[in-house]
C-alpha cells in the first residue's frame, strides 16, 4: 500500500515536470472558458428538461418542454421559427456571399485603394447595434419627420408617412437590410487576406489547363485554394447571424416586436427568460438554437471543410 | 534593363490578383465597389453630421442630411446631464474606458499564454482542447444567456466590476487566430532557446509576445469592440448605476420602452453614439495592417 502511493506521487511529480507547465500556461484562459461557456450551455442542457420559475428548486419533466415547443406554441410554429429561418438563410449565406464577393473584387485593386474601400466596408460591422440605433432611428422614423419618410413623400412615391418599424410587413425586411449592411466583419477580412495568399503562379497553371473565364477561375483555382478561409468565414457568418437576432428589438422598441413580425428564436429566449420566468421552457429553446447553429455549421463544414 | 526581365504574368493571362498598380481591367470594380462604398458610409457620415446639428436642424422639417451651423452643444449637454437615477455621464464613460483597458489587457493575457501551450507545448489533452475550442467558435453567448445569469448570480458576481470582465476573456475567435499565428513560428527556434537553458516563461516573454504582435493587434481590437460596445451586461447583471457603462447610457437615451423623451434626447443621443463609435473606427485604422496579416493565420481545416 505505502510503496504504491509513494508510486503514484512520484508518477505525479514526474506528470507535474513534464505537462505541468502547459496547463500552468492554459490555465487562466480554460477556467473562463469552462465557467462562462461549458458551464452555461450544460445548465441549458439540464434546464431544458425542467420546470424552473427561478424561485422554486427545478423539477424534472422530462422531454415537456421540448414537445410543448413543438406541438403547442403557435407563436413560434407560426412566426418565430419561419422568421429565424427566413433571416438566417438570407442573411447568413447573404451576407457570406458579399463578402466574398466584395473580397474577391478588392483583391484585384492595388494596395492603397483596396484598403481604403476595405476598410470603409467593414467598418459598419465594429459599431455595435447601440451605437447605430439612433441613426437607423432617425432614418426609419414613423412620422414625416423620419429621413425615409420624408424622401419619398417629397418625390410622391407616398402619400403620407409609413410607420417603418411598427409595421409588421416593412420590419423584417429592414431587419435584414440593416444586418447585411454590418455583415463584413472578421469573415470578410480573412476571406480578402486568403484570396491575396494564393499563389499567381495558380493562375497561370489554370490558365494552360484551359480555364477559359473568370467564374471559372473562381469555382477551380480561388475557392479551392482559400478552402480554411472560406470555412472560417462560413462560421463567423453563422455566429453573428443567429447572434444578430436582438436587431427587431432594438429597431421596433417592442419584445415582442409587432405582431412577432420581427420575432427571432433569441428574443423568444428573452421574451420566456426574462419577462415570463419560465427558465427550464426558455433553456429548451436555447438548446433548439444552439443545435440550429451546429447544423448550418456542419452544412458549411461539408462544403469547405478539409477532404481528407 | 527591365525588358529582359520575364514579365510576373506571362502574358498568357492576366489574373489581377493582388496587383501593383492600375491595369484598365479594374475599372469594373471600381464602377460597382465606389457607389456601394459611399451607400455603406451614408450612415457613419450620418452619425457624425448629426452630433454638431442644432436643435433647429435636428427637428427642420424636411429633415437635413448634412448639418448647415455645426455645433458642439450637444456635446457640452451630453457632459452637463446626469441620468434619471443622478450618476453624471462622465461617470459612464469613465466606466467603459476601465473596463475596456482592464479587458483587453487580461484577454491578451490569458489568450496569448494559453495559445503558447497549445501551439508549442506537448501534453495529453493537447488536441482534444483545442477541438472543444474550435467547437466554440460556433458559440453564440446570447442563446444561453439565462444559464449564464445563473452562473453569475451564484458566484456572486452580481453587481460588481468583474462581471463586465471575467465573462469577455473567454473568446474562442482570440485564442484560435492566435494559437493559429504561433503555429507559423518554426519550432527550432524555441529549441535553440531551451538549449540555451531559457524555460517556458522565458521562452513566452521573450521569444513568442515579440512575435506576434499582429495577433495580439488583433485580439485587442476584437475584445475592444466586444466590450467597448457592450451593454448587455450592464443591463442584466448590474444594478448599480454607477457601475454600469456609456453603451448602456445610450440604450438609455434612445430606447422608447424606457419611457426615454425620444424628441428631447436625440441631440445628446446623437453626440454620444458619435463618441461611442470614433474610438473604434481610430484603433482600427491603426491596427489595421496587423490584423490584415493575422487574418491570413485565419484558416479553419
Amino acid at each position: 500500500m505505502v510503496n504504491n502511493s509513494i508510486q503514484r506521487t512520484s508518477k505525479f511529480r514526474l506528470f507535474l515536470a513534464k505537462e505541468g507547465n502547459a496547463y500552468a500556461f492554459i490555465s487562466g484562459y480554460a477556467l473562463m472558458f469552462i465557467i462562462f461557456i461549458v458551464v452555461p450551455v450544460l445548465l441549458a442542457v439540464l434546464l431544458s428538461f425542467t420546470l424552473f420559475d427561478t424561485i422554486q428548486f427545478p423539477t424534472f419533466i422530462g422531454l415537456k418542454n421540448y414537445v410543448t415547443l413543438l406541438t403547442q406554441d403557435d407563436i413560434f410554429m407560426k412566426y418565430v421559427l419561419p422568421n429565424t429561418i427566413e433571416f438566417a438563410v438570407i442573411v447568413g449565406p447573404g451576407g457570406y456571399l458579399l463578402s466574398f464577393i466584395l473580397a474577391w473584387m478588392l483583391a484585384q485593386l492595388p494596395h492603397l485603394p483596396r484598403t481604403i474601400l476595405a476598410l470603409i466596408l467593414y467598418s459598419p460591422s465594429m459599431t455595435s447595434g447601440v451605437a447605430m440605433s439612433v441613426v437607423w432611428l432617425s432614418i426609419f422614423s414613423g412620422d414625416q419627420n423620419g429621413y425615409l419618410n420624408s424622401l419619398m413623400l417629397n418625390y410622391n412615391f407616398i402619400q403620407e408617412p409609413i410607420q417603418w418599424l411598427q409595421s409588421p410587413q416593412y420590419l423584417m425586411p429592414i431587419m435584414i437590410i440593416v444586418t447585411l449592411w454590418s455583415s463584413m466583419g472578421v469573415g470578410f477580412l480573412a476571406m480578402l487576406a486568403g484570396i491575396l495568399e494564393i499563389n499567381p503562379e495558380m493562375y497561370e497553371a489554370g490558365a494552360l489547363d484551359g480555364i477559359s473565364n473568370r467564374f471559372q477561375e473562381i469555382i477551380y483555382i480561388t475557392i479551392p485554394s482559400m478552402r480554411p478561409q472560406m470555412l472560417f468565414g462560413a462560421v463567423m457568418a453563422i455566429v453573428s447571424t443567429f447572434q444578430a437576432g436582438a436587431i427587431g428589438v432594438t429597431l421596433s422598441g417592442a419584445n415582442p416586436t409587432p405582431q412577432y413580425a420581427g420575432q427571432l428564436i433569441v428574443n423568444h429566449i428573452e421574451d420566456y427568460g426574462f419577462l415570463r420566468y419560465e427558465m427550464g421552457y426558455a433553456a429548451a429553446i436555447s438548446v433548439v438554437l444552439l443545435l440550429m447553429v451546429l447544423i448550418f455549421a456542419r452544412v458549411a463544414n461539408s462544403l469547405f471543410g478539409s477532404r481528407e | 534593363m527591365s525588358i529582359f526581365k520575364p514579365k510576373r504574368h506571362s502574358g498568357i493571362h492576366y489574373s489581377g490578383m493582388n496587383p501593383k498598380g492600375y491595369h484598365p481591367s479594374q475599372i469594373k470594380f471600381y464602377i460597382i465597389l465606389l457607389p456601394l462604398s459611399l451607400f455603406m458610409l451614408l450612415p457613419m457620415v450620418f452619425i457624425i453630421s448629426h452630433a454638431f446639428k442644432p436643435p433647429d436642424e435636428l427637428f427642420a422639417y424636411p429633415p437635413r442630411f448634412f448639418v448647415t451651423n455645426p455645433t458642439i452643444k450637444n456635446f457640452t449637454d451630453l457632459f452637463a446631464k446626469m441620468s434619471n437615477s443622478g450618476v453624471p455621464v462622465s461617470r459612464y464613460l469613465f466606466n467603459s474606458i476601465v473596463i475596456t483597458i482592464v479587458t483587453i489587457a487580461l484577454s491578451i493575457l490569458v489568450s496569448t499564454t494559453a495559445a503558447y501551450a497549445l501551439s508549442k507545448k506537448r501534453f495529453r489533452l493537447k488536441q482534444t482542447l483545442f477541438a472543444v475550442n474550435t467547437l466554440a467558435l460556433m458559440f453564440v453567448p446570447i442563446a444561453v444567456t439565462i444559464p449564464r445569469f445563473l452562473v453569475i448570480e451564484q458566484l456572486g458576481l452580481m453587481d460588481t466590476f468583474w462581471v463586465h470582465v471575467l465573462p469577455a476573456l473567454a473568446m474562442p475567435v482570440g485564442l484560435f487566430l492566435i494559437k493559429q499565428f504561433i503555429d507559423g513560428i518554426p519550432d527550432e527556434i524555441i529549441e535553440a532557446a531551451r538549449i540555451d537553458g531559457a524555460n517556458d516563461v522565458n521562452i513566452y516573454y521573450q521569444i513568442i509576445l515579440p512575435m506576434i504582435k499582429p495577433a495580439i493587434a488583433t485580439i485587442a481590437i476584437l475584445t475592444f469592440q466586444a466590450t467597448w460596445n457592450n451593454a448587455d451586461v450592464s443591463s442584466l447583471y448590474i444594478n448599480d448605476e454607477s457601475l454600469k457603462t456609456f453603451a448602456f447610457y445610450i440604450t438609455t437615451l434612445t430606447s422608447t420602452t424606457a419611457g426615454a423623451n425620444a424628441v428631447a434626447g436625440q441631440g445628446i443621443a446623437a453626440a454620444a453614439s458619435l463618441i461611442m463609435f470614433l474610438p473604434n473606427l481610430i484603433i482600427f485604422l491603426i491596427l489595421q495592417s496587423q490584423v490584415m496579416s493575422t487574418m491570413s493565420h485565419s484558416g479553419l481545416k
